[in-house]
């Protein structure tokens, strides 16, 4: 598998390295980390950034994770990239809309670093 | 299980401490690597220089805070981002962030409660000279554990 990009997006910047660091402990070689504290930076990055993956929170200020995955699909640069909650944000009606928004995974926080290979490995071409 | 009766009297009939030690406990667990488990009451009380709280609104109305020294909001952001945890943001952040972990895993946990209660992003109030009061008319429990040998106490406040 090739390095990959990812833009990682939460308010918090501790949980931001901690998403990258489970990640590298997923076996993911990371070429790129772009971050952004909510959904509305995030697609200003993906508009100077291409990424192989974004991964994201809900709960965020300015604009929520849900709404940033219903937005990031008209963004030429992110077409097709796959997209993964990480929130705590738990319940079934929060996993539909994050799906039906067109998400490819959901991970409640808080997460094993064994959880992010589970549900990350797959959509970035690489075998556990 | 209904949501419609009285939240405080539901959070008596149901016991809800244990499930929000439980919440608490896997929180630490999972994200710091350290099993912690309810004090004594004969540990010391906890030094309040750090307060994280979390606001709960919808089928739940309250708040849940996380309380405890400098020194242990130190460790905790430590045992989450490593010897790189040397900023007061940061640690901020990252006893913030355990709040918000923990509040929702709590309301995870409880039948017919997660689908309609939303959290707030987490806010933290540090230094010595501040009290915290709940306008909040309805019940609160708090259970005080020890991570790393101090005191940090878990409180959740409901809105009756």
């Amino acid at each position: 598998m090739d390095k990959i990009r990812a833009l990682i997006v939460d308010d918090s910047s501790v949980m931001r390295k901690i998403v990258e660091r489970s990640l590298r402990q997923a076996g993911i070689e990371l070429e790129k980390v772009v971050e952004a504290s909510n959904g509305a930076e995030a697609l200003a990055a993906l508009q100077s950034n291409v990424v192989d993956l974004i991964l994201c929170d809900i709960n965020m200020p300015v604009m929520d994770g849900l709404e940033f995955v219903r937005q990031v699909a008209t963004v030429e640069n992110a077409k097709g990239v796959p997209i993964v909650m990480i929130t705590t944000e738990g319940s079934e009606s929060h996993v539909v809309q994050a799906l039906s928004a067109g998400a490819r995974g959901y991970i409640r926080k808080p997460f094993t670093p064994d959880q992010v290979k589970e549900h990350v490995l797959p959509l970035v071409g690489k075998k556990s | 299980m209904t949501t419609d009766i009285c939240i405080t009297r539901r959070s008596h009939e149901e016991g809800w401490l244990p499930v929000l030690e439980l919440a608490v406990e896997e929180v630490f667990e999972i994200m710091l690597g350290c099993r912690v488990k309810p004090a004594a009451q004969s540990e010391p009380q906890v030094n309040r220089e750090f307060t994280a709280m979390v606001g709960l609104a919808g089928a739940l109305c309250g708040v849940v805070t996380v309380c405890c020294d400098a020194k242990t909001a130190g460790q905790v952001a430590k045992s989450m981002l490593g010897d790189t945890a040397d900023s007061q943001e940061q640690v901020a952040d990252a006893l913030g962030e355990i709040c918000n972990m923990i509040a929702g895993n709590f309301k995870n946990k409880l039948a017919g409660t997660d689908e309609r209660c939303l959290l707030s992003v987490p806010t933290v109030v540090s230094g010595g000279e501040y009290s915290l009061h709940s306008m909040a008319d309805g019940t609160s429990m708090e259970t005080v554990l020890l991570f790393e040998g101090a005191p940090v106490a878990v409180c959740l406040q409901l809105q009756s």
